[in-house]
């Protein structure tokens, strides 16, 4: 078996950061991160950028030596990526906020409202449903972190859970202040029946969603990373996937929809449409590499909205 | 947000070696309006000082060139469409943080708080503003005709470290002088209970416009520094990759 040599270029000076010789054909680019990380103990394997040239795309882990477009002697470029945190640690921090934070404003801990106020409980019903909705539905996420989501990539930049629970954590905080505030007016265009229908829409999309995130993780195995184009399965909640690409978020926007009917409070209605912003950029991106990675994907679908967006 | 997406992690750019030439169109407007704009600015310039060699006094000028002020500052608005549909290289968000910037200090402080229109605060930020953009337009406008006199580009880059400090102080005593009025007033503010449920304290919302000077002028700040670094000095720079 003819052995390979690797040799590691940073991209941007192009120095020779690493050189291995007698690497095996069929090593992946994921062992060879391995060894680069022995060299260089400092850039562990998740920060690391292997790519075939300084400005083009990074290597997958996956991908075997042998397979690659390179001579014997392989040259590949190294960009890092900067510290890196897990996936799973972003999502439980930016989720756990959200949940503790609301709780202290609903039960009124001190420093918050006037002191006359601490530890008391609205007089309104709508107030403790609303805490009720909030809870659950940080709750269920931080549950479908732990037991349903399967990621695709093991960490992101670390600075991203400074913004991410920046975001989490403030909106959060913003709208529980008026909500569970002692001057908080519940909704007055249709009183009780508003909150009725909004409650009934917020379960409807909660279910939803949770549908939508099972038929995804059920299109991938186990430790796997392969990607396919999900479909309607017998739930019914998943028969959006014939109008829709990524129907998680259209459900997503139809719950804080219905919590913004529920509360009437502007700040909540400010948090939908950022969510409801963002999410689009992130459907349309999805939707744009599902048509670019399979022929046969169905046209009907839009990315967020039905024939809309 | 409970997603899947590759974008949490660093995005590879796309190689883009598309050179970017303009349409003729596209040039004419620009021109069209950075002559208009130096016009307007040298407009108001003149009014300001033929206003204090008259009156040889700063108190009812800003009344006199109001007009021609929020004119002018308001039209520039233009200038983040014209990043955003490409014919002006510059990143939207940062065009569009200085013109709301200046629309702010317009129409939110000094137009509508009229016991602080005589400040000498005022004034300062005034002219620093007449001088700047006078020397941006025209540095615009002879770039695009292709003539950029050198004095011109050393204005546009050297200016700067004296405008942008001055500004600044400018701005922040005009705020200053203004927060006891906002008090008094309780202008644009709203209180709980309402049926919206939300409330906002322009008093407080000031304060916190004041405090954001403090990270985001050294930002621009640094970044007109190393421009001129690299246009005037021809320093090659690296950039810090994301």
């Amino acid at each position: 078996m003819k052995h390979y040599e690797v040799e590691i270029l940073d991209a941007k000076t192009k120095d020779k950061l690493c050189f291995l010789d007698k690497v095996e054909p069929n090593a992946t680019i994921g062992e060879i991160k391995s060894m680069f990380h022995k060299s260089h103990p400092q850039w562990y394997a998740a920060r690391q950028s292997i790519r075939l040239d300084p400005k083009g795309k990074s290597l997958k882990d996956e991908d075997v030596l042998q397979h690659l477009p390179v001579g014997t002697t392989a040259t590949f470029y190294f960009r890092d990526l900067g510290a890196q945190i897990s996936w799973v640690t972003v999502f439980l921090t930016e989720y756990g906020g959200p949940l503790l934070l609301y709780l202290m404003f609903y039960f009124r801990a001190p420093f918050i409202y006037a002191p006359k106020y601490d530890f008391t409980t609205s007089k309104h019903w709508v107030v403790h449903l609303a805490c009720m909705c909030h809870s659950f539905h940080y709750l269920k996420r931080l549950l479908e972190t732990l037991f349903v989501h399967r990621f695709s990539h093991g960490t992101m930049p670390l600075r991203n859970i400074f913004k991410n629970c920046t975001y989490y954590w403030g909106f959060a905080a913003w709208m529980a202040y008026y909500i569970n505030h002692p001057l908080y007016t519940p909704p007055t265009i249709y009183g009780e029946q508003q909150v009725r229908i909004a409650l009934i829409i917020f379960l409807f999309c909660q279910v939803g969603n949770f549908s939508i995130h099972i038929a995804l993780r059920n299109l991938r195995p186990p430790g796997s990373k392969t990607r396919k184009i999900p479909y309607p399965t017998k739930n019914p909640f998943t028969w959006i996937f014939l109008l829709v690409s990524c129907p998680n978020y259209t459900y997503e926007l139809g719950s804080w929809f219905g919590f913004t009917l529920m509360t009437q409070c502007l700040p909540v209605a400010f948090f939908t449409a950022v969510g409801f912003i963002q999410m689009t950029v992130w459907a349309k991106g999805k939707h744009r590499s599902y048509l670019k990675e399979f022929r046969d994907y169905p046209p009907l679908r839009s990315p967020i909205l039905p024939f809309v967006l | 947000m409970a997603s899947m997406e590759e974008d949490g992690s660093v995005e590879e750019k796309d190689n883009n070696n598309k050179k970017r030439t303009k349409s003729a169109i596209a040039v004419a407007w620009l021109t069209f309006y950075n002559i208009a704009m130096t016009a307007g600015w040298l407009v108001l310039a003149m009014a300001m000082m033929r206003f204090y060699l008259q009156k040889a006094t700063h108190k009812g000028l800003y009344k006199s060139i109001a007009r021609t002020l929020k004119f002018f500052q308001t039209v520039a608005l233009v200038e983040v469409g014209h990043c955003a549909i490409g014919i002006v290289r510059t990143s939207v968000i940062v065009t569009g943080v200085q013109v709301c910037s200046r629309i702010f200090m317009v129409w939110f402080i000094t137009n509508s708080i009229k016991q602080i229109q005589n400040e000498e605060s005022v004034i300062l930020f005034l002219v620093v503003w007449t001088l700047t953009e006078i020397t941006r337009y025209s540095f615009y406008t002879f770039n695009l005709l292709n003539h950029l006199p050198y004095f011109i580009k050393w204005a546009r880059y050297n200016m700067f470290i004296i405008m942008y400090p001055l500004g600044v102080a400018g701005e922040l005593l005009t705020i200053y002088a203004a927060l006891p009025f906002v008090r008094k007033t309780g202008m644009l503010s709203m209180r709980l209970p309402n049926k919206y449920n939300i409330s906002f304290d322009y008093y407080y919302f000031l304060i916190i416009v004041m405090l954001s000077y403090i990270p985001l002028f050294p930002q621009l700040f640094f970044h007109m520094l190393r421009q001129r670094r690299k246009v005037l000095l021809g320093e090659i720079i690296v950039e810090k990759d994301e």
